[in-house]
């Protein structure tokens, strides 16, 4: 009884932390052309590796410090902020949408429409991922719309596969067929009975996916097929601050730091999510 | 006697052994009902008993339209519902009932007592539903402020009694028990017999009742059919087949049942 009790407080604090870190991200996101001391892009050669502010030679206002063109970290960061957090929340939600959509669909129905979709998951899967988005990224150009594209085409086959299974099993138990037994129809029974039921599995995918578009999106930053070197992306300074690590270990230890705790929140916010979503758990 | 509710004449149904399925070409079928014919009249509780394996929750599916018989012709009312659609069945859906073995899997976990009972109706297109699902929780003896809950805040036995009270509450002509009672412990057992014969008595319900436990079937039919392997091997009414059962296999059946006292035959 103590450990159940034990386990419902930590899960409430999970979801609170994880929750206020990326509540913290979204309003610093929004804000950002009133919040952001600096312009993003503004340099000063004269201002070139600034430390952050608790270290000697630091200049006050650039409270993170400056990167080696004399651009402020803390503001860069704060605007990159704005495309990692809507990246997450446009391909994350679009990859949702589509991976469930045809995993419900194939586990759900079978026969062929689950022979379409399981083959072109093989096939998918059979492409190595970050070569596949950084091809496509080369052949649609860079800029924020192919990142979106590349994490939605390539990650909706974990959506799909897993989804799928889950259908499968919600399918076969009897409350499916109680409800065909009461003269539901097999898209009714679908939206109204099976989809409940895979819901708290789909908002913890969900929000997986929605870390690994920040990842990914600051991978293809970081190779240099994102937007354009001059904005602002985490994935973007964390490349520049690679090369100045023994002058300026700031420049990439900040962006870095935000990544990881937003991936961290996102994953956390969907194990906290499942258990509230959760009737038998609750 | 007058038209029998429920027909079914003949009927075969085989499904595809997947696991011994070659690469090539169709799987080898396993015959699961080898010619079952049986009619049930209007007001009968039947018993239908058999091993696992004889293909008495199979031919319980197949009379429900819930998988597709290979061969055969099943009648209700009169009419032939065989090959009747999907489409063309709703109406008749609410109509016949089905009870499932295992109330934790047939009742949605995410939906309330209240819907559980009362989405049928509503999709059936009954009028008064709240009255309905307390009628339908008074009449299986829950309180009313059980349509509330969910079905994992009850327990086993409830449980059933929701999957009783949601078949009833359509007010259906049949109702078939699929092995209702063998997941309880024997004193819910008891409650939900005494609860399910008291419906029938008061209702005036057609009821087959599969069960593997002809101790079970005692308690609440007329008249039994025992399968085995897909075959009826016998049909007599119960008090005979307790009393002069004919077949080598009701005689296993009947062996089986642990008595308070061996050395009494059954009276």
């Amino acid at each position: 009884m103590a450990d159940a009790r034990l386990a419902r407080r930590d899960v409430g604090l999970r979801l609170r932390l994880a929750g206020g870190w990326l509540a913290v991200l979204a309003a610093v996101a929004l804000l950002a052309p009133w919040i952001a001391p600096h312009d993003p892009l503004a340099q000063d050669l004269m201002l070139g590796r600034l430390p952050p502010f608790w270290l000697d030679g630091a200049e006050p206002g650039y409270w993170l410090g400056t990167d080696s063109l004399g651009r402020d970290v803390l503001s860069r960061m704060i605007w990159g902020a704005r495309i990692a957090l809507f990246v997450a929340l446009v391909a994350g939600v679009l990859t949702c949408v589509i991976g469930a959509t045809l995993g419900l669909v194939a586990g759900y129905f079978r026969g062929w429409p689950d022979m379409i979709v399981s083959r072109l998951v093989d096939i998918w899967m059979a492409f190595p991922p970050v070569l596949f988005s950084i091809l496509l990224v080369a052949v649609i150009g860079p800029g924020l719309l192919a990142i979106i594209l590349a994490i939605v085409v390539i990650d909706w086959t974990r959506f799909a596969r897993v989804i799928r299974a889950e259908a499968m099993t919600q399918g076969a138990m009897d409350y499916v067929a109680s409800a065909r037994v009461a003269g539901r129809g097999r898209a009714s029974t679908l939206w109204a009975e099976i989809l409940p039921n895979v819901l708290p599995t789909i908002v913890v995918l969900l929000t997986l996916e929605m870390g690994i578009a920040v990842i990914v999106e600051a991978i293809l930053s970081f190779v240099n097929l994102s937007i354009s070197t001059d904005d602002p992306t985490w994935g973007g300074m964390i490349a520049e601050g690679r090369t100045s690590i023994h002058q300026a270990w700031w420049v990439l230890v900040f962006p870095l730091t935000a990544l990881f705790l937003t991936v961290l929140a996102f994953s956390q916010l969907g194990e906290g999510l499942k258990d509230r979503f959760d009737p038998v758990l609750r | 006697m007058a038209e029998p509710l429920f027909e079914v004449t003949d009927l075969h149904l085989s499904l595809p052994d997947l696991n011994a399925k070659p690469l090539f070409g169709p799987a080898p079928r396993i015959e699961i009902l080898r010619g079952i014919s049986l009619a049930i009249a209007r007001g009968e509780v039947l018993g239908i008993v058999g091993g696992s394996g004889s293909g008495k929750s199979t031919l319980g599916r197949a009379m429900l339209r819930l998988l597709e018989p290979t061969a055969g012709r099943i009648r209700f009312e009169g009419a032939d519902i065989t090959h009747l659609p999907e489409a063309a069945l709703r109406p008749l859906r609410a109509r016949m009932q089905l009870i499932f073995q295992d109330p934790m899997s047939s009742l949605n976990p995410r939906r309330r007592v209240a819907g559980l009972i009362g989405g049928p109706l509503r999709l059936q297109g009954f009028d008064r539903v709240e009255d309905r699902v307390a009628r339908a929780l008074d009449h299986v003896g829950l309180p009313r402020a059980f349509a509330a809950r969910y079905p994992h805040e009850l327990s086993g036995g409830q449980r059933q009694r929701i999957g009783i009270a949601r078949a009833i509450a359509l007010e259906p002509d049949f109702i078939l028990a699929d092995e209702i009672v063998s997941g309880l412990d024997v004193s819910s057992q008891a409650q939900v017999l005494n609860l399910l014969a008291g419906l029938v008595r008061d209702l005036g319900l057609t009821l087959a009742f599969i069960s593997h436990d002809l101790a079970v079937i005692r308690r609440l039919c007329a008249r039994v059919i025992v399968l085995q392997a897909g075959r009826i091997v016998e049909e007599a009414p119960t008090d005979r087949l307790f009393a002069a059962p004919q077949a080598a296999y009701t005689r296993e059946l009947l062996d089986a049942i642990p008595l308070p006292d061996p050395d009494q035959p059954w009276g």
